[in-house]
């Protein structure tokens, strides 16, 4: 009877799991699809606490302990993050579902040694995949956290390619001579574990900051993965339903955000952007720059019809989404009409600038992608370029040689003025020059794009 | 290689399953616009965090200190995952609340 019941709470979560993501997107239902999958998690878990057969009661209090502890620790960090650090968040959380994954087969291998004959070779095999992916989401999502953090530096071993290919054959190699009884000292795990740990971090490592939102994905789309073994180990068919749901969903995630960026996957996971041989290559740039002040924007802007503000991670990194809503306000109450530009890949996550201007009470109809701003900058007055860099840069157009050549930008420099506001002259995370500045149509607004712009705000109430 | 062709005939349904679901996730995601990817892939990885379930059934066997441990450690992180991940996501769509 228990076992009945605790049949039909899992086929309830599942369905709950599947109407969640179903709902997750689109705009209007979203928010109840989380709760919905969220529900229906809580309901497979107390199921698996007082109905499943082999948890014995004598363990509740420790499980009670560390639900308890994790809930208390999750639900704070969840509250308190930053909404421009939401990546790393995610990455972060995605880490630990994959350290979990990890320790679930470590503990079980440990059981499957001290009861041999308990389970099949298929079995073992089974256990070592879930621990090798989760071990390398755990270590990769903790690479990309701390690059995201600007905590860790690209790093690149020479022959990168070669030696991770190197550590993928031992790894599978040591499964299969494990599997076939060829090495029977169970201590072999640890070593499996350690090497896949170590792949995830070659793995992360050399691929440039810009690109953590697709390693991201991908990684959150293995943890899924793993998820899906151990609902294989345990013949459980929520945790198989909802890894695969999540590891298929996250790949194919993972495509789309690359294909906004016109690149493969591979190119990304070889990581040949970002990283410091990208810098020379491309054309260098030149001619002059001229800046502008903040009073001399304001007033080009009070005189115009149309602005299109394009943001940016810079916009992200000086917290300047609220200053920007004000400014919009500002410049409609005199009589211009404002859009906001995203690209698909502004900031560091796909709709990464829809949530930071979201928070703002920026209205959700004012935010338009590529494919529908792109006509209408020919129509505009000034584009105002907040913290963004690879995303408005004519290289991607017109340089072959140019590493981000073929990515689709927007077309800013259609526009009759482009003001470009940033902290300084550095070049964005691709590392190359921005032939935009260099625009005669194009001015610069150096400083930190809050500061700069509160002073617009100001200066376009004086006017 | 027996335990292998074994493994598949025992496991047939989990199997149809496993390209089933391929298939819809595949589905759900198409359509998405592009807006919701960040939350999107914030939901799914809350939902992956089904794994916990894993960890709750070896805490619940746990005999020794070892399994004790390990499955303490994992049921924390697996909860971690969890709740983390659903409250991050909540938080990202509640600033999609259109106004008015």
């Amino acid at each position: 009877m228990k076992t009945f019941i605790l049949d039909l709470i899992y086929i309830v979560s599942a369905f709950a799991f599947i109407v969640g993501i179903k709902m997750l997107g689109k705009p209007v239902s979203a928010k109840r699809g989380n709760l919905l999958a969220a529900a229906g998690m809580t309901a497979a878990i107390f199921g698996t606490i007082f109905l499943n057969e082999s948890v014995m009661p004598t363990n509740y209090v420790w499980i009670f302990g560390a639900l308890i502890l994790g809930s208390a620790v999750g639900y704070v960090m969840a509250k308190k993050v930053q909404m421009t650090q939401m990546p790393q968040m995610v990455s972060f959380f995605n880490g630990m579902g994959g350290a979990c994954a990890a320790l679930i087969s470590i503990v079980e291998f440990d059981h499957y040694i001290h009861h041999p004959g308990t389970g099949s070779v298929a079995h073992l095999v089974i256990l070592l995949l879930g621990m090798i992916i989760g071990a390398v989401s755990f270590s990769g999502s903790m690479i990309a956290y701390g690059k995201l953090e600007e905590k860790i530096k690209d790093f690149r071993l020479p022959a990168q390619q070669v030696v991770n290919i190197l550590v993928l054959l031992v790894i599978f190699g040591l499964i299969y001579a494990f599997s076939a009884g060829i090495v029977v000292n169970p201590l072999t795990i640890y070593i499996i574990l350690g090497l896949a740990a170590a792949y995830g971090l070659l793995f992360v490592f050399p691929i440039g900051g810009a690109d953590m939102p697709v390693v991201i994905s991908l990684l959150n789309s293995f943890t899924g993965v793993a998820t899906a073994f151990g609902g294989f180990l345990y013949d459980n068919k929520v945790m198989l339903f909802g890894g695969i749901l999540v590891g298929s969903a996250g790949t194919l995630l993972t495509v789309v955000m690359c294909r906004a960026m016109n690149r493969s996957l591979a190119n990304v996971l070889i990581g040949n952007f970002g990283g410091k041989a990208a810098a020379s290559s491309g054309r260098a740039v030149t001619g002059t720059i001229k800046e502008i002040s903040a009073a001399d924007t304001a007033a080009l802007m009070k005189y115009s019809k149309n602005v299109v503000i394009v943001p940016g991670y810079g916009l992200a990194v000086a917290q300047a989404q609220h200053v920007c809503h004000e400014l919009e306000l500002s410049l409609e109450a005199e009589g211009a009409q404002v859009k906001y530009a995203i690209h698909p890949v502004a900031g560091r996550m796909p709709g990464h600038m829809n949530v930071l201007l979201a928070e703002s009470n920026v209205d959700y109809d004012k935010l338009l992608e590529m494919d529908d701003i792109n006509p209408e900058f020919k129509t505009t007055d000034v584009v105002l370029v907040v913290g963004a860099n690879d995303v408005v840069n004519p290289a991607a157009k017109n340089d072959p040689a140019s590493p981000i050549y073929g990515m689709p930008i927007l077309d800013v420099e259609d526009a009759a003025n482009v003001i470009v506001m940033k902290r300084s002259m550095r070049a964005g995370y691709a590392g190359i020059e921005n032939e935009l500045f260099f625009n005669p149509k194009t001015r610069m607004l150096f400083g930190d794009a809050k500061k700069m712009m509160q002073e617009l705000v100001n200066e376009l109430k004086n006017a | 290689m027996e335990s292998l062709f074994q493994f598949i005939s025992e496991n047939q349904l989990m199997i149809y399953l496993v390209i089933l679901m391929i298939f819809l996730g595949v589905e759900l995601i198409e359509k998405v616009p592009s807006v919701l990817h960040t939350p999107l892939m914030s939901g799914a990885n809350a939902i992956h965090g089904v794994i916990i379930i894993g960890s709750i059934i070896i805490m619940g066997q746990a005999d020794n200190t070892f399994a004790t441990i390990f499955g303490f450690l994992a049921v924390v992180l697996g909860t971690l995952n969890v709740v983390g991940g659903f409250v991050v996501t909540d938080r990202m769509l509640d600033m999609f609340k259109k106004k008015k």
